[in-house]
């Protein structure tokens, strides 16, 4: 085959398809693609120099034949340096077409990386060794491709000379292949029979496959759909709003489906409100329209209340709204997800808290079959609720990857942990409505006389926490203050009583003793509460049920040795000896808060001083002096 | 429905990019290389912003060794007014007399341009520093994240990058560290020019071929831009028609024989040529693996 002597010239015209590449080594992914970026002209001299050099060193038996895995497996050198090894993107086109290729070498973190290349492709060209035939990994990597709303997929039946490029065997795994994705509702599949290293309908036509009358690989991608479904109503999140002086108030953003005209009628979602688009303002001059991927800035009609997160939708065809969702997740943090603690959920422009209230099942990525689980490791895929503080609009991932993708980010960490696919709202969250009630908070509060308050006592078992918050329940009862306290252990023989020592469950023990302590601040006491509460992570959920000033932690800070000395319960001692697991401080982690309101050091000093202490800042933060 | 070209689709993901950037980070800079890459991306910022100017000051570092042409294209930039352009220099370098004919290419890197980087994010105080490098013009470029995360020493940590899905951008960030944004991830080295070329982009006028003063030294030609130069034995300048594909520090920039002195030319120079873009630059043949290494230690 002859060598294209130049690149082709890109025509301004033409459009990008952005697409992924599944299978392994072995199945000559690296071959084929290294192949397409020759028969496209991307190869330059200086490297084609090299890949020859480099083909003949390691082929001594063929020295003129060129090893065009080469060109795309630089990363095995990353390899042995130990960096890792993710998602490499490749650019080349053709005279029709610009393509950018999403390549995730290696099998390790494979699930993470096939889904990171998978969530802007438009395509996937699926590799299959026609020795082989469709192996429980051509399983995977089309459950994945479906997962992250890849439709349309191109089934390459590679190594076809091996097979002497037999009709019968292609045409069977083509037939498997196809039943295989319309199981798992990818819509669009196009087979192909293949020989890489050849370039056998690789980018011409094979020759010596005549039976075959379909277009090679590049003719496929020439002619595939580009976008992704989007939907076709209008939507735009609003990601910065425009003003440059007091006359201009504009609102930028990336169109994420459909089409807007100058005088739409169009709404701000999720409070709702309405205007009309008064200007599509680019640099390049106004339009009368914009469509889906267009970056544009909308103006509006009337001033109303927009901010970055916000999104601007087709007001006959509004986005839904809710705060409760079932949707795919997949797990990327080396840390478990472990449900109802908190993280970051960005979708489109917003971020807002969430908690993964219930993991239905996890699904082998292997044989989609579902599994119990309770908790989600790297790399696996769970089918979950999902609970927002505020509602957004949004829309099923099938129907809209922007308004339907997000990622979760690790509160502490700031790291991603987590990506999801949003299927539908949870119907819980349309029809409990929020029961509005006539007496509040601080009514009940002023007809007691006081503030009500919450005050966190967290520290290893046997800190001391229960002993001073017994200590401050009794002064201020005796200053005659309405108090309750919650203790940790008493919970566990009712309310919690169901409830472990897992990192998971100690999750679960926190949220509900936060949120019966909030009630409590609601019924205008002042609540003590005392539970080891080991993660900052859930204290801090605790922290953002309660009003400004409302939440004081009180850190009991007493060091393991001491505590372990004192053993009140035994536990410390059982614990060592390996009879009791997840103990705090001995294979269970604590993590020390960093700005708690007190900060009790116990070392030197009785219980009485130490309540004192407590007694004296909660008082100051009243705005009282100690008598009453 | 009509679909955008992917010129179009480029640019609209560029300035979403930039949005990103302006609206999650407390103090982004856009750091100015003077190249033709930095030209893009500084037509890209006004249009991410228009018709308000652009939200950020552009960062040039210079090594002192930039060619001349390239800082009077930088002070017309300067001048045009809509976009504060901060030049910072490392003047400990400076003193020390670190000079690329001196020290190499990789000292002279390693101290004017990387490190004096880093004192210049650190001065201002900048949590998000955008840069124009494309995952098409080196192998370890082509994993890199578009928002790559630099932790407080801004060292960058190729085991721990995060995930990147869809255009949702993980934005979050600690006090003290930062981010490297590229929003021309995705564009090649042909988009780059078919785009100046579209959008008429001014570029720095070495791209243009021309007879310039050139040495011929270690394979590459070297344009004798100041007296700083000095000829080794047997070498001699001489005028030769060339043109630079990539601009850096003169001693360290290899220019091309060519006779394109139009955007036509250079793109149909482009895509009848067969040789790689970085070539022509010194700084990537230090020895196995040298890019990431230089990303590792904060190098852009």
């Amino acid at each position: 085959m002859a060598t294209p002597d130049t690149a082709p010239a890109v025509q301004a015209s033409t459009q990008l398809l952005r697409f992924i590449t599944c299978g392994s080594v072995d199945d000559g992914k690296s071959t084929l693609l290294g192949r397409l970026l020759y028969d496209t002209g991307m190869v330059p001299d200086d490297q084609l120099a090299a890949l020859a050099r480099d083909s003949r060193k390691l082929h001594a038996d063929a020295p003129d034949a060129l090893d065009f895995s080469l060109l795309t497996d630089g990363l095995d050198a990353e390899r042995q340096q130990g960096i890792t090894i993710d998602v490499a993107y490749r650019y080349f086109h053709s005279a029709r077409r610009s393509f950018i290729v999403a390549d995730c070498p290696g099998h390790e973190q494979y699930t993470r990386n096939m889904a990171t290349g998978a969530s802007n492709a438009g395509l996937a060209v699926v590799l299959i060794d026609a020795r082989k035939g469709v192996l429980p990994q051509t399983r995977r990597h089309t459950y994945i491709c479906a997962l992250m709303g890849i439709r349309q997929v191109v089934v390459a039946v590679n190594k076809m000379d091996l097979v002497d490029c037999r009709e019968d065997i292609y045409a069977a795994i083509a037939h498997e292949y196809r039943e295989l994705a319309a199981q798992l509702g990818i819509a669009q599949v196009h087979c192909l029979p293949v020989v890489a290293p050849s370039g056998d309908n690789v980018g011409t036509r094979s020759s010596r496959m005549g039976w075959y009358e379909g277009p090679c690989l590049l003719e496929l991608l020439e002619s595939a759909d580009t976008a992704p479904a989007q939907g076709t109503e209008f939507r735009m999140p609003v990601q910065w709003v425009n003003r440059p002086d007091a006359s201009f108030r504009g609102y930028a953003g990336t169109v994420c489906g459909g089409r807007v005209a100058v005088g739409s009628e169009v709404v701000v979602q999720p409070a709702m409100r309405r205007a009309r688009i008064e200007r599509i303002v680019t640099a390049d001059g106004d339009l009368s329209h914009a469509s889906d991927g267009q970056a544009v800035t909308l103006t509006l009609d009337r001033e109303i209340d927009v901010s970055r997160g916000d999104v601007i939708a087709d007001a006959a065809r509004p986005a839904p709204v809710a705060d409760q969702f079932a949707a795919h997740v997949l797990w990327m943090g080396d840390e478990p997800l472990l449900p109802n603690r908190a993280y970051w959920l960005k979708i489109g422009t917003r971020t807002v808290n969430a908690r993964i209230t219930t993991i239905k099942h996890k699904v082998d990525v292997n044989t989609q079959a579902e599994l119990a689980a309770r908790r989600l490791e790297l790399n696996e895929v769970g089918y979950c609720n999902i609970d927002l503080d505020h509602a957004i609009a949004y829309e099923a991932y099938a129907d809209n990857r922007t308004l339907g993708g997000f990622v979760l980010i690790d509160r502490q960490t700031n790291a991603t942990v987590g990506c999801g696919m949003l299927d539908f709202a949870l119907r819980r969250a349309a029809n409990v409505h929020w029961q509005h009630t006539d007496l509040d908070k601080q009514a009940r509060s002023l007809s007691k006389g006081q503030e009500a308050r919450c005050l966190w006592f967290t520290g290893l078992s046997g800190a001391g926490k229960s002993t001073i918050a017994n200590l401050v329940e009794r002064r201020l009862h005796a200053l005659g203050y309405h108090t309750y306290m919650l203790d940790g252990d008493n919970l566990r023989h009712g309310l919690n009583k169901d409830l472990g020592f897992t990192p998971e469950a100690r999750v679960e023990n926190v949220r509900r003793v936060a949120e019966v302590s909030h009630l409590m601040v609601d019924a205008g006491l002042v609540v003590l509460v005392c539970v080891i509460s080991p993660f900052q992570s859930e204290r801090r959920f605790a922290r953002r049920l309660f009003d400004e000033g409302e939440f004081l932690e009180v850190f009991v800070d007493t060091t393991l040795e001491e505590c372990e000395r004192r053993d009140p319960k035994g536990l410390y001692r059982k614990a060592r000896a390996g009879e009791i697991l997840n103990f705090t401080g001995i294979d269970s982690p604590y993590e020390a808060p960093e700005q708690p309101e007190l900060h009790l050091r116990t070392t030197g000093l009785r219980p009485e001083q130490l309540a004192e202490q407590v007694v004296e800042q909660l008082l100051a933060g009243m705005g009282e002096g100690h008598s009453r | 429905m009509p679909l955008l070209s992917h010129l179009d689709a480029l640019e609209a993901e560029s300035i979403h990019i930039f949005r990103e950037t302006a609206a999650a980070f407390r103090r982004p800079v856009m750091l100015y290389s003077i190249g033709k890459d930095s030209s893009v991306l500084l037509h890209l910022l006004r249009k991410a912003f228009y018709p308000a100017r652009p939200p950020m000051p552009l960062l040039h570092v210079d090594t002192t060794w930039k060619f001349r042409e390239m800082i009077a294209f930088r002070d017309r930039v300067a001048a045009e007014g809509d976009v504060e352009v901060l030049v910072h220099v490392n003047e400990e370098g400076l003193r020390q007399g670190i000079s690329p004919l001196i020290h190499g290419s990789a000292v002279h890197t390693d101290v004017m341009k990387t490190a004096g980087l880093k004192q210049a994010l650190d001065k201002y105080g900048f949590d998000a520093a955008i840069g124009g490098a494309r995952r098409d013009e080196e192998k370890s470029r082509a994993k890199e994240r578009v928002f790559s995360f630099r932790n407080a020493q801004h060292r960058w940590d190729p085991k721990h990058q995060r995930p990147e899905l869809w255009h949702t951008y993980n934005t979050r960030i600690h006090q003290g560290e930062s981010v490297r944004v590229f929003p021309l991830s995705n564009w090649t080295e042909m988009d780059v020019w078919n785009y100046i070329r579209r959008e008429s982009i001014p570029v720095v006028p070495l791209y243009f071929a021309k007879p310039r003063p050139v040495v011929e030294r270690d394979g590459a030609l070297i344009m004798v831009d100041d007296e700083r130069l000095t000829l080794r034995e047997g070498e001699s300048v001489q005028m030769r028609e060339v043109r630079f594909r990539t601009l850096g520090c003169y001693p360290l920039t290899g220019a091309v024989a060519s006779s394109a002195d139009t955007l036509d030319k250079i793109i149909d120079e482009m895509a009848a040529s067969r040789s790689s873009e970085r070539q022509g630059r010194v700084i990537d043949h230090d020895g196995n693996a040298s890019m990431e290494r230089k990303k590792q230690e904060g190098y852009f």
